[in-house]
């Protein structure tokens, strides 16, 4: 073997990791080497490096395994940092302190059950379970019992009592966890009501949308609307930007009409069309008032001419809209 | 009022457990990702990388403009994406003219930041530019020999903190027993000088040599650059003293198929698998034919002659 260095070779290998390193080279700098001198020399001393991890590698003791030789390897000695906090110990259940004070071992039930009342193995749980107390037929009555009571009913009732009491229970169990941190992975808690004393009906949730819509709005009561506001990291910039305000352009082109009039116009009309109404037009009501009593006036003229008043039929007019609607309504 | 929160399906409650604390952490997935502006040689340098570590590598195509990680305001997007993708370690890549080819590796301990290694990268080779036998190509996955060469990793304080997060990044996942026939790259990282590095990845061969240990030759196959150190952040003291707490607890094993009782002793339970033997192939068949051959000629001519000899 050549001795290139006169340093004798130290090599830490570190078999967890499948690492070596070499801590002593030193790159000759004197003449600046070039990279592809660099490069052989990385390479010959990484193929050393590996040499020394295969040397201590493939002298480990085996076993064989249908694809090759399977070693053991010891654990690394690199310490890496973890990803995740170490997970913490679940406190114990009121059940399980209970059952630790009293002595209880939990004792393994098997998965099928002999049915007396059948006369069969039926399974210990679920649907057509043995030995079930809610699926008889008949329940007999006791003397001391009230004849008015449904006792399929009670039974029912008393079950749902058990399950929320055995719900509430859980839930205390895992506030409890969540307090020490412990929480099982696949659970988590949600509040679904802040606890505020008085009103009974729950907050409503606001949307990311409509967050953003009040902070917009509210934005726009600064000076600048809101365009200078310090935003949150994170937070999305706003979708109005700055102030509303339109001029009128200081010198206007030909053919298009006096913009200054037509503002002005919009507003005074908003502004009188408060009292008018708009259902009706008060033009024509006018001038269909007006043709009415042209008509009456002329017709009154043709009657006072005719010969008998009696014998002519009284027209009654059926129009609709008529005169005294205008009347009424016009002002 | 609280309410229980539980997942809907069995295969969400599965990947919320494999998401939660363990005992003993298994290999980090790693986020790649890019800024603004990015040059084609950091683009290279991340579809290659993501490559070398495909299966336990997420990439990420679009870009992203809001991230500064040396900033106070400018992680909370990368710790998102660590939140939803369940990635541990991050590499951004970004191109300003202040810093060139920069790329930003950096961990995160309970989706937070722990540490950043800021690098640049000079002269990259990419996958496609080395020729090389392609029966040696390394298998996606398997377990990399990494090796460090030169004073640098011990004397210089950015050189050790690269070193830590480039183990971290390259390891792979931790096991326990390893297939010797499987090892089939390493990674050369040599200190040049003390803030440059050169980084290459090699495929093995294993020559036979007289012993059980094999001689070993290294082939250029993968990407090789030279990193240029440039900023870097260490994790403050408290943090690391956390992360680097281990549990002398070891994680609970199922022993399955055994039960027992102090009464009836240990009883375990064996499953065949079903023996289909009407399909079965015997096996010499050649053999017993032969043999059987033999037999009946033998029980022919023994009855011909015992006939015979009646006859006469």
């Amino acid at each position: 073997m050549e001795v290139e260095n006169q340093e004798p070779m130290q090599l830490e290998v570190d078999l967890g990791h499948l690492m070596a390193t070499d801590l002593h080279h030193v790159f000759p700098s004197d003449p600046t080497p070039s990279r592809e001198d660099l490069i052989s020399q990385c390479l010959q001393k990484g193929t050393e490096l590996v040499q020394a991890i295969a040397g201590s590698l493939f002298t480990l003791p085996s076993t064989e395994d249908v694809d090759g030789p399977l070693v053991k390897l010891p654990p690394p000695l690199a310490k890496l940092p973890r990803q995740k906090p170490l997970p913490k110990p679940k406190p114990p259940t009121k059940w399980e302190e209970f059952a630790k004070k009293k002595g209880i071992q939990k004792r393994k039930k098997d998965k099928i059950a002999y049915d007396e009342q059948t006369g069969t193995w039926k399974r210990t749980y679920g649907y057509d379970r043995a030995n079930d107390e809610d699926a008889v037929p008949i329940i007999e009555a006791k003397p001391n019992d009230d004849p008015e009571e449904d006792p399929f009913a009670k039974r029912k009732e008393n079950k749902k009592k058990r399950v929320e009491k055995q719900e509430k229970n859980r839930l205390q169990n895992l506030k409890q966890a969540a307090k020490f941190g412990a929480l099982p992975s696949h659970v988590q808690l949600a509040a679904t009501a802040l606890p505020i004393t008085g009103t009974q009906t729950a907050p409503k949730k606001v949307t990311k949308d409509e967050l953003g819509n009040i902070a917009g709005t509210v934005a726009t009561s600064t000076a600048s609307g809101g365009k200078f506001d310090k935003k949150l990291a994170g937070e999305k910039p706003a979708q109005h930007k700055g102030k509303y305000r339109k001029f009128l352009p200081v010198v206007e082109g030909r053919g298009i009409g006096s913009q200054e009039k037509e503002q002005t116009e919009k507003i005074l009309n908003k502004i009188m069309s408060k009292h008018s109404h708009d259902i009706l037009n008060v033009d024509k009501a006018v001038t269909m008032h007006t043709v009415k009593k042209e008509k009456n006036r002329r017709f009154e003229k043709a009657k006072a001419s005719a010969t008998d008043s009696k014998l002519k039929t009284q027209k009654k007019s059926f129009k609709k809209g008529s005169s005294k609607k205008g009347k009424a309504k016009g002002k | 009022m609280l309410r229980i929160k539980t997942a809907k399906t069995r295969r969400g409650k599965r990947e919320l457990e494999r998401r939660a604390p363990q005992l003993v952490e298994s290999g980090k997935k790693t986020l790649l990702l890019h800024g603004t502006k990015t040059s084609a040689v950091l683009n290279s340098v991340l579809t290659q990388i993501y490559h070398l570590k495909k299966g336990s590598a997420v990439k990420y195509s679009k870009k992203n403009d809001n991230i500064n990680p040396f900033e106070s305001g400018g992680e909370t997007p990368l710790e998102f994406f660590s939140r939803k993708t369940d990635c541990s370690i991050f590499v951004y890549g970004s191109h300003s003219k202040k810093r060139p080819n920069n790329l930003i590796i950096g961990r995160m301990y309970d989706h937070h930041i722990y540490d950043l290694v800021e690098v640049g990268v000079e002269n990259f080779k990419p996958l496609e530019s080395f020729t090389y036998d392609k029966k040696l190509a390394p298998k996606e996955g398997s377990k990399p020999f990494i090796c460090f060469i030169g004073e640098g990793f011990e004397a210089v304080e950015e050189l050790k903190h690269l070193k830590e997060v480039l183990i971290d990044l390259l390891h792979g996942e931790v096991v326990e027993n390893i297939n010797l026939a499987g090892v089939d790259r390493a990674y050369v990282i040599s200190a040049v000088s003390p803030n440059r590095v050169f980084f290459t990845h090699c495929a093995l061969r294993l020559k036979k040599s007289g012993s059980v240990v094999p001689r070993m030759e290294l082939v250029e196959v993968g990407p090789s650059m030279d990193m240029v150190v440039r900023r870097h952040r260490p994790p403050n003291e408290g943090l690391r003293k956390e992360a680097m707490k281990t549990s002398l607890q070891k994680p609970k094993k199922k022993e399955k198929n055994v039960k027992g009782d102090p009464l009836q002793g240990k009883i375990g339970n064996i499953y065949i698998p079903d023996q289909k033997i009407g399909e079965m192939s015997l096996p010499n068949k050649s053999k017993g034919v032969k043999r059987e051959r033999r037999e009946a000629k033998q029980n022919r001519s023994d009855r011909a002659s015992k006939r015979t000899k009646e006859d006469s």
